[in-house]
């Protein structure tokens, strides 16, 4: 399982195994990583799972779908390196990945 | 009680409400005892993917759940799952349960949710005859769907709709059967509820409208139809019930704690009772961008006052109220809803429901947005949710210009 870094705003880290197949959401949230909330659970309904994904691994997250840049165009915080993070899928050219939290998701 | 004394929390009901709030607690430092009892066999899940992504087979049991097995040990929340409270003793401050226990709490926390509304018809207890609220509801439906099964679904709100496209895609027919004159009557305006019908109906689905059912019936105590007022029987191997949801109150209404159609709160998530705390499907709430009191069963409006109960326990300061929202996925229409049409007077229609994309603008007289409902038309939603919490005010022209993004509408 790739492991993938999750930071805080506050500067806090968590590290975790990342399920293959899951979502980043997913890996987050089993993990009790505080501040990635996902209310709908992955149905790019809420976006309450926004991450910011560090430049080096933007070509490897993939593209944004249209309705998760709809969602994200009204999320507070948004940056050109903005997710949702229940529409990454996480795959093996994850391993090391780092991605920042916003303040907060509501 | 010293003031050394670990706090006892005690929250009655393991849903996604439950969940939340004993973690929540955690997350806001809450270092006392935290005791979640759940009448259901299995640790808190979700609940909106059992009509839709995990009925379709999208979505397996593990995905469901709200949280790995191992959190609550490792958080050091005891789960009491199978076991059900029977009472609360609001002077002694303990609950006690089928089990025969009686449990002590400095804070109680009741998460009851709602329960399916059953219809005083023939054949409700014929097998096959299902409702669907638990994962064990969902098991059984999922089981009797497949190629060529024939599913008739009673009651054409968001659950029966959204059951009924899971069933298509499962290769099942499907048969929705609704009382009033429009799918969704009670949830979603006119313009909503045409849309829907006709989506259903182009994929597939057969949508009887403005009927009664009086009866269900059988053969060798298994359903074999839906029997309609005007005679007609409408066959089926399976016969999902979805007229509703009633809030389990009881519990709090035997001890003496103040309910309407939910048990009553206030923006904290307290009841009457300073120490006893209700978030949820089960409570009634204000809705101060409405300025009147709401039962609301969804998942944000739990969670939101999961936060609130974990933050008054623990100190915080409260959070500004959230405007409730709502979401449905039938098919490839995503549907989002913010808002509650309260104080609305008309609507805007913003795209042309025939793309499928499509987005109902609810308006007061004053032009102050109350609610919006997009479908496949996420930044309607997401603008929406932004305005109607400032209380803005929109001028017709500028909804329905299509030329106009939402973002530039959404600015002040």
């Amino acid at each position: 399982m790739p492991k993938v870094t999750f930071i805080e705003h506050n500067g806090t880290a968590h590290t975790v195994d990342a399920e293959l197949g899951k979502s980043l959401m997913e890996a987050a949230v089993g993990n009790a990583v505080p501040g990635i909330d996902a209310d709908c659970g992955g149905a790019c309904a809420c976006a309450t799972c926004h991450v910011f994904v560090e430049p080096e691994w933007e070509a490897k997250t993939g593209a944004r779908t249209e309705a998760e840049s709809a969602m994200l165009n009204f999320a507070a915080e948004v940056k050109p390196n903005s997710r949702l993070s229940c529409q990454i899928p996480v795959t093996e050219a994850l391993e090391g990945l780092v991605v920042r939290m916003p303040e907060g998701q509501h | 009680m010293s003031d050394t004394t670990p706090k006892q929390i005690v929250i009655v009901g393991a849903g996604h409400g439950g969940g939340a709030v004993a973690a929540t607690l955690r997350q806001y430092g809450f270092n006392g005892g935290i005791t979640v009892f759940g009448t259901e066999p299995i640790p808190p899940y979700q609940r909106p993917p059992l009509s839709k992504a995990w009925l379709k087979g999208e979505a397996d049991a593990a995905s469901l759940a709200l949280r790995p097995p191992a959190f609550y040990d490792k958080a050091a929340i005891a789960l009491r799952l199978s076991t059900t409270v029977t009472a609360i003793d609001r002077v002694a401050k303990t609950v006690s349960t089928d089990a025969g226990e009686t449990v002590a709490y400095d804070w109680l926390i009741l998460a009851t949710g709602a329960r399916a509304r059953r219809l005083p018809i023939p054949g409700m207890d014929l097998s096959g005859v299902l409702e669907l609220r638990t994962a064990a509801d969902a098991d059984k439906l999922k089981a009797a769907l497949g190629p060529g099964k024939k599913l008739a679904v009673v009651g054409g709100g968001y659950i029966g709709l959204e059951a009924a496209a899971s069933a298509l895609a499962l290769g099942a027919t499907a048969t929705v059967i609704e009382r009033e004159s429009r799918v969704l009557a009670r949830v979603a305006s006119e313009a909503l509820s045409a849309a829907y019908q006709v989506a259903h109906r182009k994929r597939g689905v057969t949508i009887e409208l403005g009927a009664q059912v009086a009866a269900l019936e059988g053969a060798d105590g298994h359903v074999s139809g839906v029997r309609l007022g005007d005679g007609r029987l409408v066959p089926c191997d399976v016969a999902l019930v979805g007229v509703g949801a009633v809030a389990n109150l009881e519990l709090a209404r035997d001890a003496g704690i103040v309910c309407d159609q939910g048990i009553i709160v206030d923006l904290a998530a307290r009841t009457s009772d300073p120490d006893v705390f209700a978030v949820g499907d089960c409570t009634w709430r204000p809705l101060p961008q409405y300025g009147r009191d709401f039962r609301l069963e969804s998942v944000p409006n739990a969670l939101e006052q999961a936060r609130q109960a974990a933050g008054a326990i623990c100190g915080r300061a409260p959070v500004a109220p959230e405007v409730p929202w709502f979401w449905s996925d039938q098919f490839d229409l995503k549907l989002q809803i913010v808002g509650l049409p309260f104080g609305a007077t008309h609507t805007v229609l913003r795209g042309d429901p025939a793309t499928e994309s499509f987005a109902v603008f609810h308006l007061a007289d004053d032009s102050t947005l109350r609610a919006v409902e997009a479908v496949n038309m996420a930044d309607a939603f997401m603008a929406g949710r932004l305005l109607i919490s400032k209380g803005a005010q929109l001028a017709a022209d500028k909804i329905c210009d299509m030329s106009m993004a939402m973002k530039d509408l959404a600015q002040p």
